[in-house]
């Protein structure tokens, strides 16, 4: 019995050193696929520099990207990445300077009247290939933006310009467009009714220049990589290796020399993941990175340097207005907002740092006639009041006929900061009012389709800026619009919208924008959720990195490495 | 044997098309199209994205026109990057990620057949218990806990030295590859230790390999060429699948490890409704998955002359 078990034994560790041959012989396989994988890797050109986040003798500062920039054709990007990307290495008519004012970008003068505009452009304003920038560069990018062939979603930024909305329905030829190169350095434009904020209009990226010759001779191609895309802006992208890194070097042929004070910057690392790049900064490669509500302790006991800005987005539950909805009814949209307080929402659900509690459409960060728009036109949003809100609960009840409210819809998106407000709402409107609401969670594209097609009672929704002027949330209720998805209908707020669009004075705009947020508190037509913050951290050898709530954003053009 | 790999390619060309059109319409059942986007186009707009994209067409129509770039090859142009063909974003980005995933499945299948060798050899021994603990692990711990945890020790391990030791992120050389690739093989590797380890055991009990022994053979042999021979052939049978869905499943590594693989835009594409890059993904994962099943049968008959490619 004793001899079967050594010889056992012996064969255990005869074949265990067997299988420390195969191990051995396995690694240095392995060793040798690497060596040949990272051959083939080089080939596919996807290098990632090792760079440190500031690097003072280079002059080199390396961040990241949220994703890749889906659009860098400027007639045609719309999101914020993009934006962002195309606001270093583009210049405008005008730009918004490192205090967020409007400044000089390729006009060095302008003139805006009720009816139009005359933008006089500097000499020495040129492209990355050395020749100047002129005025039928703006207008070949407007008419191609307006082109019905080229399918440009934010088209309709350019409408204010003459025939803009026509030649974009193709019933006008491109030719027609308002806007004409007097000569190489003079642009006038002409408007298709009055307007007050056309500065602010043409600092967005639609508005930017693109060169006729250069963008036919690219062949539909225009912004797809680095090299199809013409500069003008303080820096150029110098290498763009999709979906891995994109790389910005100095323009020399920029009007301004001393604008630019870095020589590069390093879009190194392209990825959503939060804690992916919180690790990135940890490991000193990239210079900021946004803080999740978890890190925000990790953060102060770091002592790292950390900031706040308004991203400009506003976030609302949206009633279903259309008829035979229960939410039509304005007694129980009153109870509801009665029974809500967005304070309650912002501190103690979500809990998520540099939110503020909703009180308005209109974001606190608005300028007013002097100062801020929300000091001027104080929201005096009421607070949460049962009472009233139970009183207005069985008038509701009265008005529709019914004894018990049947459960409503609460649309949402599926990410978790939807999931806590949806939960919220449930909760306290089964607490407070007996109100019964159903969750129905939706994926993005499903949820703008429900949206469209009206198959909600409540919805939680938000919008974020266009332009720097009240008007890109004041008209978003007026009964024309297409985003107003609960489809609100009130001749009386559509009147003070057109007040908004066509009056040129300031104060009576501004009263019009204060009588709309009136409207829309009175009549309970959304609840405020919150505003959106961004809590992020920076390397303390980074200064001038500028947050915008429209507008480029974030925005390096304008930074430095100290020492 | 041709005519066998004749039948399964004319198999897997019908299995693909089958993908292609079962994509097709579910696709464009789902509620949502790409052209919604968070911001409502005007009427004007919508008209003009529709005609640009062929979307104004009826479904069949449209489904005739997409087989038919298919078949030549032409998958079209994303929605999301307007000026990028999908043909472009399959050709410069599945090569990342099938390198990550080509040395992912060596990682898994490698170490799946020693770690599972080992710890049928030293059965209820110390390194068994040891290492089925770990497999255990290894199997229950989804990989975006293990990406994010790695990742974190190598932040750690690089402030602890003052050096950078290995990159956290970012894609180029062996050093950005090492860490990723084992996260992505190491679920496979565990479940293919399992399997190796359950084989061996099946086959050191059978009459073969007493028969061996009674012979007289050196230990070393009947090791290898008996034993681990036939142990490896379930290994082999479950590798073709995991090829193809570590390939494909990279998503998350890629994300947290900013590697620019063809994963994301493939689960991208599904939360845009990215019609042509839905199409272009899943049609090339799918021949590509296709494709390995057959050769995985090859090699079948390579390994096993008893098994007869009929």
């Amino acid at each position: 019995m004793s001899t079967v078990i050594t010889s056992d034994d012996s064969f255990t560790s005869a074949a265990g050193r067997q299988l420390l041959i195969f191990a051995a012989l396995a690694i240095s396989g392995i060793t040798l696929l690497m060596l040949g994988l990272s051959w083939a890797s080089s080939r596919t050109g996807a290098a990632s520099g090792s760079n440190n986040a500031v690097d003072p003798v280079t002059n080199t500062l390396t961040v990241f990207l949220r994703e890749e920039p889906p659009q860098l054709d400027s007639s045609k990007a719309t999101d914020t990445v993009s934006g962002s990307v195309l606001g270093h290495v583009v210049e405008g008519l005008l730009r918004y300077d490192e205090h967020n004012q409007i400044a000089p970008g390729v006009a060095e003068s302008w003139d805006i009247r009720a009816d139009g505009a005359t933008f006089r452009l500097r000499e020495n304003a040129r492209w990355s290939d050395g020749r100047p920038v002129t005025a039928d560069d703006f207008v070949f990018a407007w008419q191609t933006a307006l082109d019905p062939a080229n399918a440009s979603e934010y088209a309709f930024i350019l409408y204010p310009v003459k025939n803009g909305e026509a030649i974009n329905a193709g019933e006008l030829p491109l030719e027609e467009l308002g806007a004409v190169a007097v000569d190489d350095r003079t642009l006038e434009v002409t408007f298709e009714r009055p307007l007050a904020y056309f500065d602010k209009l043409v600092t967005f990226s639609t508005y930017y220049p693109i060169r006729r010759d250069f963008y036919q001779s690219v062949k539909g191609a225009f912004g797809a990589d680095a090299n199809r895309i013409l500069y003008n802006g303080p820096f150029v992208i110098s290498r763009w290796v999709h979906g891995a890194s994109l790389k910005m070097d100095r323009n020399p042929y920029y009007w301004n020399p001393d604008r630019a004070k870095l020589q590069t910057i390093d879009f190194a690392y392209i990825t959503s993941d939060a804690n992916a790049s919180l690790n990135l900064f940890k490991d000193d490669k990239i210079a900021y990175t946004t803080l999740l509500a978890e890190n925000l302790d990790d953060a102060m006991q770091q002592r790292w340097h950390i900031h706040r800005f308004m991203d400009g987005g506003v976030f609302y539950i949206e009633f279903n207005h259309r008829p035979g909805r229960l939410t039509g009814n304005h007694h129980l949209r009153k109870a509801m907002q009665l029974a809500t307080e967005s304070a309650e929402l912002v501190y103690k659900v979500t809990k998520l740092p540099g939110y503020l509690p909703g009180e308005s459409l209109f974001p606190v960060w608005l300028k007013g006639v002097h100062g801020f728009f929300r000091e001027e036109y104080p929201a005096n949003y009421p607070h949460m009041d049962l009472e009233q809100a139970r009183r207005h609960l069985e008038k509701a009840k009265q008005e529709l006929g019914l004894k018990v409210i049947p459960p409503l819809v609460l649309l949402s998106g599926d990410n978790p900061v939807s999931n806590i407000q949806a939960e919220y709402y449930q909760q306290i409107f089964r607490k407070h009012l007996g109100l019964d609401l159903k969750i129905d969670k939706q994926i993005f594209k499903q949820r703008l389709a429900k949206m469209l097609s009206g198959d909600f009672d409540l919805v939680l929704a938000g919008w974020g800026p266009d332009y720097d002027d009240p008007l890109t949330f004041g008209d978003l209720f007026a009964s024309w619009n297409l985003n107003n998805r609960g489809r609100y209908d009130n001749p009386e707020l559509d009147r003070w919208v057109r007040v908004a669009q066509d009056e040129q004075d300031v104060q009576k705009r501004m009263d019009a924008f204060g009588e709309i947020q009136r409207i829309l508190i009175e009549d309970a037509v959304i609840l405020p959720g919150y505003e959106r913050g961004v809590t992020y951290v920076t390397n303390p050898q980074m200064k001038g990195m500028v947050r915008r709530a429209v507008g480029p954003d974030p925005d390096f053009s304008n930074a430095w490495i100290v020492d | 044997m041709w005519r066998y790999t004749l039948k399964r390619l004319v198999q897997g060309v019908i299995t693909v098309w089958f993908i292609a059109t079962a994509t097709f319409f579910a696709m464009h059942n789902v509620p949502g199209d790409p052209l919604l986007n968070d911001k409502n186009v005007t009427e004007e707009i919508r008209a003009n994205l529709e005609a640009k994209y062929g979307l104004d067409k009826p479904i069949m129509q449209q489904y005739r026109i997409y087989i038919w770039n298919m078949i030549r090859g032409d998958f079209g142009i994303s929605f999301t990057q307007k000026n990028r063909s999908v043909n472009d974003i399959i050709y410069s980005h599945f090569p990342v990620s099938a390198i990550l995933g080509i040395l992912a499945v060596v990682f898994a299948g490698l170490g799946g057949v020693l770690w599972g060798a080992l710890t049928a050899l030293y059965r209820n021994k110390l390194p068994d218990v040891i290492i089925m603990f770990l497999v255990i692990l290894g199997i229950s711990v989804p990989n975006f806990v293990v990406a994010a945890i790695s990742q974190l020790t190598l932040v750690n391990v690089n402030n602890l030295l003052g050096v950078s030791l290995l990159p956290i992120a970012g894609w180029g050389g062996i050093e950005h590859m090492l860490v990723p690739a084992m996260v992505l093989g190491l679920g496979t590797m565990a479940y293919l230790t399992r399997l190796m380890r359950s084989s061996m055991l099946e086959i050191v009990s059978s009459d073969f390999i007493r028969t061996a022994k009674a012979k007289g053979l050196p230990p070393t042999r009947i090791f290898t060429s008996h034993q681990l021979r036939n142990a490896i052939l379930p290994v082999i049978t479950v590798l073709g699948p995991s090829i193809a869905a570590i390939t494909t499943g990279g998503f998350v590594v890629e994300s947290v490890f900013a590697i620019p693989g063809l994963g994301r835009y493939f689960v991208q594409a599904v939360q845009q409704s990215d019609y042509t890059v839905i199409m272009g993904t899943t049609v090339f994962y799918g021949a590509f998955l296709v494709f390995m099943v057959i050769v995985v049968d090859l090699l079948y008959g390579w390994i096993d002359p008893r098994v007869r490619l009929e």
